[in-house]
């Protein structure tokens, strides 16, 4: 029984890391804390080379009945989940020491909370049963209430930490309550016994209520409309690298739960309610993309940016198909880098109590060269303009969309509202790219200064937004092996 | 050989080594994008010296580039754009030629430049529909950056945001329009000439082809500015600096009406024989309509733009008319419209740099003080008007013979009348208030063309010359796949005897 804990292997070591991070913050000198935060980004590369090793990844084709009673799921789905959340989460750690200045204390325990609520990520990316779903659901959404407002001497940051707070309260409460519908319904919390009893439970109208409240909990982690006004509030709000964490971590963590959920266990549900995803697809594409037009304040344009980004991955949602599985993930993988990029480049570019006005990126082409390609490659990726990894993203979401859309008049007007919403949103990436290189009313001339683990990170998230860009053979067969292992449990 | 490869990727490698070599060094700068830009021209002269005329694909390159989707990185010429592309190289060298009128933050420029070039040449060179898309893409951002950063006047940025954004909605119903096309030809590859064997065994579904060829019809002709989506066109070029306008209006504006040809018509012909009928009156609206403003325009560069705006019109309306000779004088009109552009608007690049404006109320007598650029100038509004001995008149001529022959007698009559009435109108009027008369009192210190950006101009006109008394050393190749498109279209139609207009 014991040897089953190898399935969870993964997750205890971050949650050992986070343990040690805590307690070495006993030891250390204050003037250390850099150090602390390396080593657990450090550290978390090494859980992520583990989670490359081939013992792990066999582990699929083991069964999680014995000890955990199939609550708990290893597919291609999860691990390619996991190394994403892993990923996210050592670019934010080094993101957060070079953030720490602006912290007034406890910055081990700000290391530490995003180790948390990697962990919580990770437990989510396996969820297979509504208990694990909201135990791993709110392990994340309560190290953010602190991650959030964790700048205490700001204003901001503690209203961004309350709102987010009584928002995140009032979605997990429908959350648990749709699960509590549920269950009365279905008798059983797992996943694979709905899916058994679909055809069934569709003619239950309790079943159906239960399931829209346990939607608008995941709408809401998403940030899809109409549950995306805590989304712009928050960003600006938050800590730069714990916005970074929340674009990302909290978003992909919605969209494993929602695939595992929507797309393999309940696709008959799915297909009923295929209009209903295409007008909440819609309208967050168009929401999120007309609302970014006039913003100013870089941060809460990347959170409506990140609330049509939602309405394009929903998209693959609503094609219900194993493309569109795959086009899920290939988009997260290049938001992934842009996204660390262009929060990495604005924290550079702003100091503390600034707002992170867009002007901050004026003449940053004379500033720094190759912070002015490294933003440009990021927002046009963004923007999904070959030859970079958000077109690629777009390219797989639209296809899947289009392979499905003979006979639903729906899918054409979803694609229309994508094109629509892209052209719009070259509007606003496009003048990050106008402020970058021309446009200056003030001449700052500074050179800006990048420390060497920054460099680091920018340089792997160009070469990573180039790679899933031009290069796109190789990846595009992990995404489709990640999203086909899980149709074959539904065969099944 | 694949030369090919070559005449693409020798632009794209120069912008590297141009980001290798520090700002200050501009002479070497531009010196290594001359020659590659250079080589690249030469190479596609051998190249379309050695095309074998009936030898089907040739040149090719082809790397399997994404397995699953059936994505490769596929270069190859056929008779239909071996001229286009040997006509892109040409211009792409003659505008890096005419580029020297940029003096500030000259390595930028010269990188966005030579990532333009390697996107026009390899959009025209790709065999496969996805790199036909992302070539073309390639050459946006560019754009916008360079139009933003060394354009002209108080209106750049807003050119800039209008150029960008029609050019992205035109380029996205284009691709719904070829997803469209994969999709329901239940294709396991995107290369364009399995797909078109696949639509040959078992056409698309007519249902579908009527809604793919209007996405395709109107996103390739946004792309091409056509009426009434054209308002990009004159203000981008009038904002654009030299080189980026010669490149855009010369070569990047011909992908949309390749890609109707190439990809649209062969796809969904069934749609396209429902459709052509209302882009042909599309057609006529951009040469009437453009060729009017063209009239009321004071400033050289916005006639221009309008005027190339009109000439599109001449394109479409022979892809409209859909038979052998229509489209044989649409890509004739194609490549020497290409050529044209690209002088005319290198010329009014000259004239700006000497004098920071346009206005052709202030011009006058400039023949004497240019002969050179002047005489140039003279040709290149001959041309413009549809003169014989330029290749404009060739394809021109062939088109107004198709479309009568195609039963669009209306429409011949008006575009006839609005291309050598009105057209004619506002070119020999430029020609008269910028070459004639009193000179113009802040054209003083004017100067001729340097030696280089002559023999730009040189070149381009030799060339238009050359197709002009020789068009059938482009419509030889062109008839021959031509043909293949039209019988797709009408199986039943044996048009051959018209052919004896163009090849004599």
């Amino acid at each position: 029984m014991v040897d089953q804990l190898k399935f969870v292997q993964l997750e205890m070591m971050v949650l050992v890391l986070g343990l040690a991070v805590l307690i070495a913050d006993l030891w250390m000198a204050p003037s250390k804390r850099r150090l602390i935060g390396h080593l657990s980004a450090l550290s978390l590369g090494i859980i992520f080379l583990f989670s490359l090793r081939e013992s792990y990844v066999d582990l699929v084709n083991e069964s999680t009945d014995v000890f955990f009673n199939s609550r708990y799921k290893i597919d291609g789905l999860a691990i390619f989940f996991k190394r994403f959340f892993i990923l996210a989460a050592i670019f934010v750690l080094i993101f957060a020491v070079d953030f720490a200045d602006r912290i007034r204390s406890g910055f081990s325990e700000y290391y530490a909370f995003i180790i948390f609520a990697l962990a919580g990520m990770m437990f989510a990316a396996s969820a297979n049963d509504f208990s694990m779903l909201f135990v791993s659901i709110e392990l994340i959404t309560i190290t953010f209430y602190i991650l959030v407002s964790y700048q205490r001497h700001r204003l901001q940051s503690l209203e961004a930490g309350v709102k987010y707070l009584i928002l995140g309260a009032v979605s997990s409460a429908f959350m648990i309550y749709g699960i509590a519908l549920i269950f009365g319904e279905a008798g059983s919390l797992k996943f694979e016994d709905l899916h058994a009893k679909q055809s069934e439970l569709l003619g239950s109208n309790v079943f159906l209520f239960g399931m829209l409240f346990l939607f608008a909990g995941l709408a809401f982690k998403i940030s899809a409309f109409p549950f995306q006004v805590w989304a712009p509030d928050v960003y600006q709000g938050a800590p730069t690298p714990t916005t970074a964490f929340l674009a990302l971590g909290s978003k992909a963590a919605g969209f494993v739960l929602l695939i595992r959920l929507l797309v393999i266990s309940l696709p008959d549900l799915t297909r009923e309610w295929t209009t209903l995803f295409i007008c909440i697809s819609a309208v967050t594409i168009l929401y999120g993309n007309l609302c970014a037009l006039p913003q100013r304040n870089l941060k809460r344009l990347l959170a409506y940016s990140g609330i049509a980004n939602a309405g394009y991955l929903l998209m693959g949602i609503v094609a219900q198909s194993e493309a569109g599985t795959a086009a899920i993930l290939y988009y997260l993988a290049g938001y992934l880098f842009a996204l660390i990029t262009i929060f990495l480049i604005i924290n550079l570019l702003t100091k503390e109590g600034e707002g992170e006005d867009i002007s901050c990126l004026e003449n940053l082409n004379n500033r720094s060269p190759f912070l002015a390609v490294a933003m440009t490659l990021a927002v046009v990726s963004l923007a999904g303009i070959p030859p970079l990894a958000g077109f690629f993203g777009k390219f797989l979401l639209i296809k899947s969309v289009a392979i499905e859309a003979f006979g639903n008049i729906g899918y054409f007007v979803l694609l229309a509202v994508a094109v629509f919403g892209v052209v719009a949103s070259i509007f606003y990436y496009f003048g990050i790219v106008r402020t970058v290189f021309w446009n200056h009313k003030v001449d700052e001339i500074t050179p800006v200064s990048v420390g060497l683990p920054i460099r680091f990170v920018l340089v792997s998230c160009v070469v990573g937004i180039l790679y899933l860009g031009l290069l796109p053979n190789k990846p595009i067969k992990w995404v489709e092996s990640a999203a086909a292992v899980e149709n074959k449990s539904l065969l099944e | 050989m694949n030369y090919l490869f070559f005449i693409v990727m020798l632009p794209l490698l120069a912008s590297m080594i141009v980001s290798f070599i520090p700002g200050s060094q501009a002479k070497a700068i531009r010196n290594v994008t001359l020659g590659a830009s250079g080589l690249s021209a030469i190479l596609s002269l051998v190249a379309f010296c050695t095309f074998q005329v009936d030898g089907g694909l040739q040149f090719e390159t082809k790397w399997i580039w994404v397995e699953s989707l059936g994505l490769n990185f596929h270069l190859g010429a056929d008779g239909i754009n071996i001229g286009i592309i040997f006509m892109g190289a040409v211009v792409a060298f003659a505008s890096v030629c005419c580029a020297g009128d940029i003096t500030h933050r000259v390595k930028e420029f010269y990188v966005l430049l030579n990532i333009m070039i390697g996107g026009v040449l390899g959009a025209f060179a790709s065999m496969d529909l996805f790199f036909f898309y992302f070539f073309h893409e390639l050459a946006l951002v560019p754009t916008f950056i360079m139009i933003g950063v060394w354009g002209r006047g108080q209106n750049r940025n807003y050119a800039a945001y209008k150029i960008t954004l029609y050019l992205s909605l035109g380029a996205l119903l284009a691709l719904i329009g070829l997803i469209g096309v994969y999709v329901q030809a239940d294709a396991d590859s995107f290369s364009i000439p399995d797909l078109i064997n696949k639509v040959k065994e078992q056409s698309i579904d007519e249902s579908a082809q009527k809604w793919i060829f209007p996405l395709l019809m109107f996103g390739f002709g946004i792309l091409v500015s056509l009426w009434p989506f054209h308002t990009w066109a004159p203000l981008g070029y009038s904002a654009a600096p030299t080189a980026t306008a010669m490149l855009h209006a010369g070569v990047l504006k011909k992908f949309g009406l390749y890609g109707l040809i190439r990809i649209a018509i062969p796809m969904a012909p069934v749609g396209a024989q429902y459709w052509l009928g209302i882009l042909a009156w599309l057609a006529m609206a951009n040469l009437l309509f453009c060729g009017l403003v063209a009239v009321r325009q004071k400033d050289l560069n916005l006639l221009i733009g309008n005027s190339s705006v009109a000439h599109m019109g001449f394109i479409f309306l022979g892809i409209a008319s859909m038979n052998i000779i229509g489209l044989t004088g649409a890509v004739l009109v194609m490549i020497a419209h290409g050529l044209l552009a690209a002088l005319a608007f290198g010329l009014s690049g000259h004239f700006y740099q000497q004098n920071s404006s346009l206005d052709m109320t202030q011009m006058g007598g400039l023949l004497r003080k240019m002969p050179l650029a002047g005489s140039a100038f003279l040709m290149a509004m001959m041309a413009g008007c549809g003169l014989p001995g330029f290749a404009n008149f060739a394809g021109e001529l062939t088109i107004f013979f198709a479309a009568w022959a195609a039963g669009y007698k209306l429409i011949t009559v008006i575009a006839v009348w609005s291309a050598l009435v009105v057209g004619g109108l506002y070119m020999l009027r430029a020609i008269r208030n910028i070459l004639h008369g009193p000179q113009g009192g802040t054209w003083k210190n004017s100067k001729d063309s340097s030696p280089l950006v002559t023999t730009a101009f040189g070149l381009l006109l030799a060339l238009l010359l050359v197709f002009g008394f020789a068009p059938n050393l482009l419509t030889k190749g062109i008839e021959i796949e031509v043909k293949k498109i039209v019988y797709l279209v009408k199986p039943d139609i044996d048009e051959a005897k018209h052919l004896d207009v163009v090849t004599r």
